[in-house]
């Protein structure tokens, strides 16, 4: 303390040595100024100056006053006010508190593909949207996809779940799926995990367990490739699995089913991107036995051209 | 929304808004000067406000906006150090409004905060401030209700000094920079919810990827993209609102209505740089000119001679210029991502215009920037920390106890006071609230904070030029309080880039207590930036007297700014009874929860 306390002193005498500054000569600013020419003066060579000339300057200089080095006080300089009725009455009047929009409702509608298809039956119609409204934590989630073929629905199915985060990139979600097509209508339960596992990268990973009895598991993943701001491609992947066989509905038990998309978009503006792109869709096992015999192909590969948009 | 008000001032804002003039020699008293420039300039004691809708066009299109007495900015307001002032507010819109004075100490039922200071201002409703000034400096007002701001609700403050000031000038200039969006605020809002980079086209792409390759190599370019891409983050990152919907303007003016401030040669000019935005920070200079930095959020410093200042929102600099060989200077104020700039120009006479510098190039955020620099991390397993996902991060704050010698448990409390250097391989490692933890409301920690009190800032970095840092702020006073802090508050900053949710300690503002401060004490509060933006945080109704790294007190202001990865303390003399408000100035985070009560009580 003491050496920084004589450094400081130093400081501030060759300060009111060697400047004629009006703010410094006036002293009342001393005491502030002094750290800072302490500063500045850091790299000096105090040898070269005369400090037994300054000790007539220095005489009378309340150390005490000094910021640096010293001890704490132990009431405030500037003194705080002593309270009046009327301080109070000022301070607290009867309010219910501040708002801000921190717990608003918010919603996101995404129309992620809209799209024609060049299939091998002819012309086909899909879609794929997801939504959702809530908080930040707790969110009402909508889901659904479909294709029409030839002006037939061929498959169509709606989701709605409850979402919660469980984490900055986590939500589970739970609720209820109902197909409308390929054959009867069906009804699920749903339960799932959806998040970001990278950075642009969006995957669901959904169970659902049928009104008869019928189980399934739906993989999906997205991932977006800036090819500039505006110009956007698009893979996606989707796996789906089930229980056991349904002839009726085409599907047979064991992995399914898988559909690849490449997708290229460009955002007019954010909310609105036409795109084209090509899938790529395959079954498996029991299930492209069905297909065959239905007529249709194990595998087969579309071009597609649609609109992505949000609201 | 329709206007209570009859009368109809269609003002355009290339051409008519905002004109300032010089407001004449200091010495002269100036509330006696008058001149064609100052007609939005009001002196006095006794003010008339009126916050009404107004027609504007800033861009080309047709909008309505919200001003004070027709202006956007508003009148500047001048008033004298010791004066008593009284400001009549009327509101003429047909939704609640509100004023606050923004850096002005007050009572409580003064400053202007709906719900905490008063109940708002209703639709043809007055309320009427009154208070003793008993400060001087550059300062501004603004509205506190809801998005208002953004639409216009905000004007300049000065106040003449009493005694005479440590510097001469000739001119005095208010310099008021704000962002305008032709959307409704609201709107803006609601799209960074949906799509939190909405207005981020600059994000790397293939062709940044390919660059990088041929000029780090695959290895080091794959593994910062991982890095990345891991975190869930984009160093792009810069600004959540961009010129893509923003026009920056000067006094009011855009660019191209090329604001103008007259000089003479030889003339000393004060420029009083207020950042009136409600979300873009600017990088200022003045080609051709040094600026002597007089002045911070309205209280003296320590000269400082500068060929830049960063000033965050709702900062505000004083600086002195002496323009002697040109005739013309640019007034270049560049918004902190490189989207956009406010300009204007400085001239011997009207009509001049010097060349406008483009905008620098466009920085990208580092993971040294964040705190998040692993390579200084030693001793640390990094093959757990899986990109940075801190719900795996427990660890860190559950830290292994049986693994830290010499650490005296009893004084962990809140892990705040944690003594770092006595953990074995984590050391200067950062702690969090345990509020944080496994909250979905914070996307990253910061891992190695520091002050960065002499740091430039992102994308000011080694430029060529003189940059004003923090660390160059002195006020021209001692601590005016000169306590040790008899306790420390510490709050992190922490926010969901992707959910829009900004908070303290990983709670909303709905979800929060008061911050609670007992009547004269002095605290300490210490803040940590545990996102990657940059926070303003403002406290109402007391001063920040900001400290340097080894708790000497440094600047008094009332607006401290929070770069990503820094850590900086302030004292806080609870001298102000009531409840304030203290919150991130950016507009939206304060809306989505960046905000806390402070409540002082006896």
């Amino acid at each position: 303390m003491t050496l920084f306390c004589q450094r400081n002193a130093c400081a501030l005498a060759v300060t009111l040595a060697l400047t004629s500054h009006p703010a410094w000569a006036t002293h009342h600013n001393v005491e502030a100024d002094q750290q800072l020419v302490a500063d500045d003066m850091a790299g000096m060579d105090h040898s070269k100056m005369n400090h037994a000339a300054m000790q007539g300057d220095m005489a009378g200089m309340d150390h005490s006053q000094m910021g640096h080095g010293e001890a704490p006080r132990t009431t405030s300089r500037t003194p705080i006010p002593v309270l009046t009725d009327a301080d109070r009455e000022a301070a607290f009047p009867p309010l219910p508190g501040h708002q801000v929009h921190d717990s608003a409702l918010n919603g996101f509608f995404l129309l992620d593909q809209l799209e024609y298809q060049d299939a091998d039956e002819g012309s086909a119609l899909a879609w794929d949207a997801s939504g959702w409204i809530g908080g930040d934590i707790q969110r009402l989630w909508l889901r659904s996809e479909g294709e029409r073929v030839n002006g037939l629905t061929e498959e169509a199915e709606i989701q709605l779940l409850y979402g919660h985060a469980i984490g900055p990139w986590w939500d589970v979600v739970a609720g209820v799926r109902q197909d409308f097509k390929p054959g009867s209508p069906q009804t699920w339960g749903a339960f799932g995990i959806q998040g970001m596992a990278l950075y642009d990268f969006e995957v669901e990973a959904t169970a659902f367990i049928g009104e008869q009895g019928q189980t399934a598991l739906r993989l999906a993943g997205e991932y977006d490739i800036l090819l500039t701001n505006r110009l956007i491609l698009q893979p996606t992947a989707e796996l789906n699995l089930y229980g056991k066989n349904d002839p009726h509905r085409g599907v047979g038990s064991g992995l399914a089913d898988t559909e690849l998309g490449l997708r290229l978009r460009y955002e007019v503006v954010r909310q609105f991107a036409p795109y084209i792109g090509v899938t790529w869709a395959r079954s498996y096992g029991n299930t492209a036995d069905y297909a065959r015999e239905e007529g249709g192909d194990a595998d087969e590969a579309r071009f597609v051209a649609g609109i992505r948009m949000w609201f | 929304m329709h206007s209570k008000s009859t009368r109809r001032t269609f003002v355009k804002g290339l051409a008519a808004t905002g004109i300032f003039g010089g407001l004449g020699l200091w010495r002269t008293p100036v509330w006696a000067v008058t001149s064609p420039g100052q007609a939005n300039v009001l002196s006095g004691s006794v003010f008339d406000l009126s916050i009404d809708q107004l027609p504007v066009n800033f861009t080309g299109a047709a909008r309505m906006a919200m001003a004070i007495n027709g202006s956007i900015p508003g009148p500047t307001l001048r008033w004298r150090e010791g004066d008593t002032v009284t400001l009549r507010v009327r509101n003429r819109l047909d939704e609640d409004t509100s004023i606050h004075w923004h850096g002005i100490i007050l009572p409580a039922n003064m400053d202007g905060v709906p719900g905490l200071s008063f109940h708002g201002i209703a639709p043809d409703g007055l309320y009427e401030y009154r208070f003793k000034v008993n400060q001087n400096g550059t300062y501004w007002y603004h509205s506190h209700s809801g998005a208002q701001e953004q639409l216009g609700v905000y004007g300049a403050l000065v106040v003449d000094a009493k005694e005479p000031e440590p510097f001469a000038y000739d001119r005095d200039y208010v310099v008021l920079l704000s962002d305008w969006t032709d959307e409704n605020p609201q709107r803006v809002l609601a799209k960074l919810k949906k799509q939190s980079d909405y207005y981020n086209f600059n994000k790397r792409t293939v062709g940044d990827f390919i660059n990088d390759v041929s000029e780090m190599g695959w290895a080091a370019a794959m593994a910062d993209r991982k890095m990345w891409a891991e975190m869930k983050m984009s160093p792009t990152d810069l600004a959540d609102v961009s010129g893509h919907t923003y026009t920056y303007l000067m006094n009011g003016q855009a660019p191209d209505g090329n604001w103008t401030a007259l000089f003479k040669r030889g003339e000393k000019i004060r420029l009083r740089f207020i950042n009136a935005s409600a979300m873009s920070y600017f990088d200022v200079r003045i080609p051709g000119l040094k600026m002597t930095v007089v002045a911070a959020d309205g209280l003296h410093v320590a000269p400082v001679s500068v060929d830049e200042f960063r000033i965050a929102v709702a900062e505000t600099y004083d600086v002195i210029v002496e323009p002697e060989q040109a005739e013309a200077y640019t007034l270049f104020a560049q918004s902190m991502d490189r989207t956009g700039y406010a300009r204007g120009t400085l001239a011997v006479r009207e009509g001049l215009s010097a060349p406008v510098p483009s905008v620098d190039p466009r920085p990208l955020i580092s993971m040294a920037d964040m705190g998040m620099d692993h390579s200084s991390m030693a001793g640390m397993d990094h093959s757990q920390m899986q990109g940075m996902d801190h719900s795996q991060m427990a660890g860190m704050a559950g830290m292994d106890h049986s693994q830290m010698q010499g650490m005296d448990h009893s004084q962990m409390a809140g892990m705040a006071g944690m003594d770092h250097s006595q953990m074995q391989g984590m050391s200067s490692m950062q702690t969090h609230p345990a509020s944080e933890m496994n909250n979905p409301l914070v996307d990253m920690q910061t891992m190695q904070p520091t002050s960065k009190l002499a740091d430039p800032g992102i994308g000011l970095r080694d430029n060529g030029r003189r940059v004003l840092t923090y660390a160059d702020l002195r006020s021209t006073f001692a601590d005016p309080d000169g306590r040790l802090p008899s306790r420390t508050i510490e709050l992190h900053l922490t926010g969901h880039m992707e959910k829009f949710a900004w908070s303290f300690n990983g709670i909303k503002f709905s979800d929060a207590e008061p911050l609670r401060l007992k009547y004269g004490e002095r605290v300490r509060i210490t803040l940590v930036n545990d996102t990657m933006m940059t926070h303003p945080i403002h406290l109402h109704g007391m001063w920040s007297d900001l400290e340097d790294e080894q708790g000497n007190f440094m600047v008094r202001k009332h607006t401290i700014d929070m770069p990503p990865g820094s850590k900086r303390s302030y004292r806080v003399t609870a001298d102000a009874l009531g409840r304030w408000a203290y919150h991130c100035h950016l507009l939206f985070h304060m809306e989505t929860g960046m905000f806390r009560e402070v409540r002082v009580d006896e």
